[in-house]
């Protein structure tokens, strides 16, 4: 596919970093087969593809992390190559990581001016001077932070608004975000939209990776595609659609994609009519205010509501790892003990943790143990574990989702974040539950996986599994689920079936929720 | 809970953390003041001063390392082996009595810096190896204890640790001389700004591009050469080179550390805490002998109820103030 560079309604902004025939190869297995990459000043640039084709790698190279086999790269003009992270940092190319990459014990000031502190005489650090500093940078950005707060006590949307400022305080040119969003409320992410609107008034051009669709088109100029190493699109945003956009990423048909939905959720479920699970009145101070919520057999109950809300609370209680004040928790008419993680897992619920790798997989273990792990009780005689048994069980799990390992013995670690999901999937299925909970399943997954993941949920609610999902992504949410409760402030405050499942009513639900009872 | 409620519990559970400590040994001071009539008069605290003052030397260099995140574990023996080391060098002049165990002392440090900085090994297995060799290096150096090396009498050295000045003692002249350098060291700088920023969030400090290597390998060189420091003045104190002493000690350096209010997993902490945390381990311990009567093994039993009492207090306050 051509690029844009020679087409002429845009007024052409200066090119500040532009790559060219970038080859990168680990170990004979060629990450970059030859790419090119052109940003212009105060564009925001998307940079999009699936897990493993190559995004990942060439933002290292164009930050100074991997040193390319071949290829150049020219900044603000001139031949560059960068030796070390550093070295980019200080050319004025900034990047923001997915993941919070800041001190939360320190201040916002110390996070803003570790490693360049302002000092003073005989060598001591200024910190009159380093507050005043980031007051007026903070307010010039319109991130609204009292700069002497301990960064880990604020928000993650607000932490990560910090560290865009601190990459754009070293006066920047090019600042690379890495996935953002990944960790923030829809509210946030206004913010850091507007956060970057202002970046886009000053010139400086951004570098946006997301797997969000939505955000793309909203925020992004222009976009390249990679697949497989290989840069397979690059232009401006609008004159792609997100459908043209979703194929030409996975490289499927049009049409395929079209019939099939950017979410791979199917229709409503087929559900039973008395409630496999039933939860009222669950209450743990200053945490949960008042949650009433229900499963059916072959049903997908979604949970709404901004993060903080208690979503990934309530499920923990429902599993017995979150302690309760109050409530009542049955399964099929038998109350489960409260606060007992072995005896909701005796009565059948399941939950796949939404930090994956704090909460779920353990790294240096093979997909073998990791799967078994939880079951090891039910595979076991006298305390000895029956080989037999888990390989069984093990190759029953890894055909039915379909995981890619090379072999049950491969580290766990070394997966993509979607095979790791679906690892976790398979330890708690293994444990044959009646009720899975699911707390943002598909965050941090490429495209692809997230479709694999979704469709399973769909199969295993179709088997009779009732399932609550949990997912800040609103269209998931709406897609995948049959009804939804809506939580705001660790109370549900409403019950959205058929048609209110929209994006709208999660969203007026959560404003006005609430307010009339 | 309101916002600013949270905010104002949080403010005074993180109070308590830095200063409870100090708390504390205001308290004891005045109990003990009221129940002993030796107890605060200038003879006694002055004695527990200069008695305190070689653990506090080893400390203050144990809040840097545990702030970064780490641990040394060798301190007692390189204590142990700089007094050695001191004393057999004071044959050779004053001078040499000070540089010869504060040189050995720092290279022991690079070389553990270096392993957990460079090699990016554990610090509790790097300094466990350094506490077995320097011990062992002391074993061999006095052919296991039969030796004893002795401070010539009229050596200069030996007012390191026995002279005073306008009535206090040079030990501890020398503790309030480090501990107001190490306290603007530690809050002032930009290499105290890199120990709580590596202690806080390693990962963190390496993507800010933070020279972490370097940064730890001159903690470990700080630490080190602080408890060859504190090994030294105790020679010039006794007169001799003592063999048997330091066992343990890196342990009550830890619980001073800890009881001062620096946070064991690192990223938080103050040198005038573990100041705090010294003197209540030293008061506590003249208080019992005050009693009288007691065993004095008491003391290690009262020290320990007070190091689990803070870290659970901690552990408490931490939790509230999320």
């Amino acid at each position: 596919m051509s690029s844009s560079e020679d087409m002429s309604e845009e007024p052409t902004a200066q090119v500040v970093l532009e790559a060219s025939g970038i080859r990168k190869s680990f170990a004979g297995v060629h990450a970059l087969r030859g790419v090119d990459f052109r940003l212009r000043a105060g564009e925001v640039h998307a940079l999009v593809g699936e897990n493993g084709a190559g995004k990942s790698t060439l933002i290292k190279v164009l930050t100074g992390v991997y040193q390319p086999d071949d290829g150049e790269l020219h900044y603000l003009g001139a031949p560059v190559s960068f030796a070390r992270p550093a070295a980019a940092q200080e050319a004025g190319i900034s990047t923001v990581y997915q993941e919070v990459n800041l001190v939360p014990s320190m201040t916002v000031a110390h996070n803003l001016y570790l490693g360049r502190e302002p000092r003073s005489g005989f060598g001591l650090v200024d910190f009159r001077g380093m507050r005043r500093d980031a007051e007026n940078l903070l307010e010039d950005l319109g991130i609204d932070v009292d700069p002497r707060r301990q960064l880990g006590s604020l928000g993650l949307g607000v932490q990560q608004m910090v560290a865009v400022a601190r990459a754009v305080s070293a006066d920047a040119r090019v600042v690379i975000m890495d996935e953002p969003t990944s960790s923030l409320e829809p509210r946030e992410v206004e913010t850091l939209f507007e956060l970057i609107r202002r970046l886009h008034e000053r010139d400086v051009a951004v570098v946006y990776v997301s797997h969000r669709m939505e955000e793309l088109f909203q925020i992004c100029d222009a976009v390249t595609v990679l697949r497989d190493g290989r840069l397979v699109h690059s232009g401006p945003m609008y004159e792609m659609t997100r459908l043209e956009l979703v194929s030409t990423m996975l490289g499927r048909p049009l049409s395929e994609v079209r019939r099939e939905g950017t979410t791979a959720f199917g229709g409503d479920h087929e559900t039973g009519s008395t409630a496999l699970l039933r939860a009222t009145g669950m209450s743990r101070r200053g945490v949960l205010g008042a949650v009433d919520l229900s499963v059916k057999p072959g049903e997908v109950l979604g949970l709404g509501g901004l993060l903080g809300s208690g979503r990934s609370e309530t499920v923990k209680a429902l599993v017995g790892l979150q302690s309760l004040d109050a409530g009542v928790i049955e399964v099929d008419g038998r109350t489960v003990r409260r606060g007992s993680a072995a005896s909701a897992i005796r009565a059948g619920i399941v939950l796949v943790p939404e930090d994956r790798k704090a909460e779920g997989i353990i790294p240096h273990l093979s997909v073998r143990e990791n799967i078994v792990l939880a079951a090891l009780p039910r595979l076991s005689k006298a305390g000895i574990v029956s080989r037999a048994r888990q390989d069984k069980v093990v190759a029953t799990f890894m055909e039915r989702l379909r995981i890619k390992a090379s072999s049950p013995e491969q580290k766990v670690n070394e997966l993509s974040g979607g095979n790791q999901q679906k690892v976790m999937l398979a330890r708690w299925l293994a444990m044959s539950p009646k009720v899975l909970l699911l707390d943002e399943p598909t965050r941090g997954i490429d495209v692809g996986a997230k479709a694999e993941v979704q469709s399973l949920v769909d199969d295993l609610a179709e088997q009779g599994l009732g399932i609550i999902l949990v997912s800040s992504d609103l269209e998931e949410l709406v897609e995948g689920a049959d009804r939804i409760v809506v939580l705001k402030d660790g109370s549900s405050v409403a019950v959205l079936t058929d048609s209110e499942v929209s994006v709208d009513g999660v969203m007026s639900a959560i404003a006005e929720g609430g307010a009339d009872e | 809970m309101s916002t600013s409620q949270q905010t104002r519990s949080g403010a005074l559970a993180g109070l308590v953390q830095r200063h409870g400590a100090l708390g504390v040994l205001v308290l004891l001071l005045v109990v003990g003041g009221l129940a002993f009539d030796t107890f605060l008069t200038a003879y006694n605290l002055g004695n527990l001063a200069v008695q305190a003052s070689f653990l506090a030397v080893i400390a203050l260099g144990m809040t840097m390392v545990i702030v970064s995140g780490g641990i040394d574990l060798s301190v007692g023996s390189v204590y142990a082996l700089s007094g050695v080391l001191a004393a057999y060098s004071a044959r050779w002049g004053p001078i040499a009595a000070l540089l010869v165990p504060l040189a050995v002392a720092a290279a022991i440090g690079l070389v553990q810096g270096l392993l957990v900085g460079r090699a990016k090994l554990a610090p509790f297995i790097v300094t466990l190896g350094g506490l077995l060799f320097a011990r062992g290096l002391l074993q061999f150096l006095t052919a296991e204890g039969s030796e004893t090396y002795l401070v010539p009498r009229e050596s200069a050295f030996l007012q390191l640790g026995q002279g005073s000045v306008l009535g206090v003692g040079v030990p501890v002249l020398i503790v309030v001389l480090l501990y107001a350098v190490g306290g603007i060291v530690l809050q002032r700088t930009r290499f105290g700004m890199r120990l709580f920023a590596i202690g806080g969030g390693e990962d963190a400090a390496n993507l800010m591009g933070l020279p972490v290597t370097s940064t730890k390998v001159g903690v470990y060189v700080l630490s080190a050469t602080l408890a060859g420091l504190a090994g030294t003045m105790n020679a010039a104190q006794l007169g001799s080179g003592v063999t048997v002493i330091g066992v343990g000690l890196e342990l009550n350096a830890i619980a001073a550390v800890v009881i001062g209010g620096t946070l064991l997993a690192g990223g938080m902490g103050s040198v005038s805490g573990t100041l705090a945390g010294v003197a209540l381990l030293f008061v506590i311990q003249d208080l019992i002998n005050q009693v009288g009567g007691f065993n004095s093994n008491l003391q290690a039993v009262v020290s320990g109820a007070v190091l689990i009492t803070v870290v659970v207090l901690q552990t408490l306050l931490s939790r509230a103030r999320r």
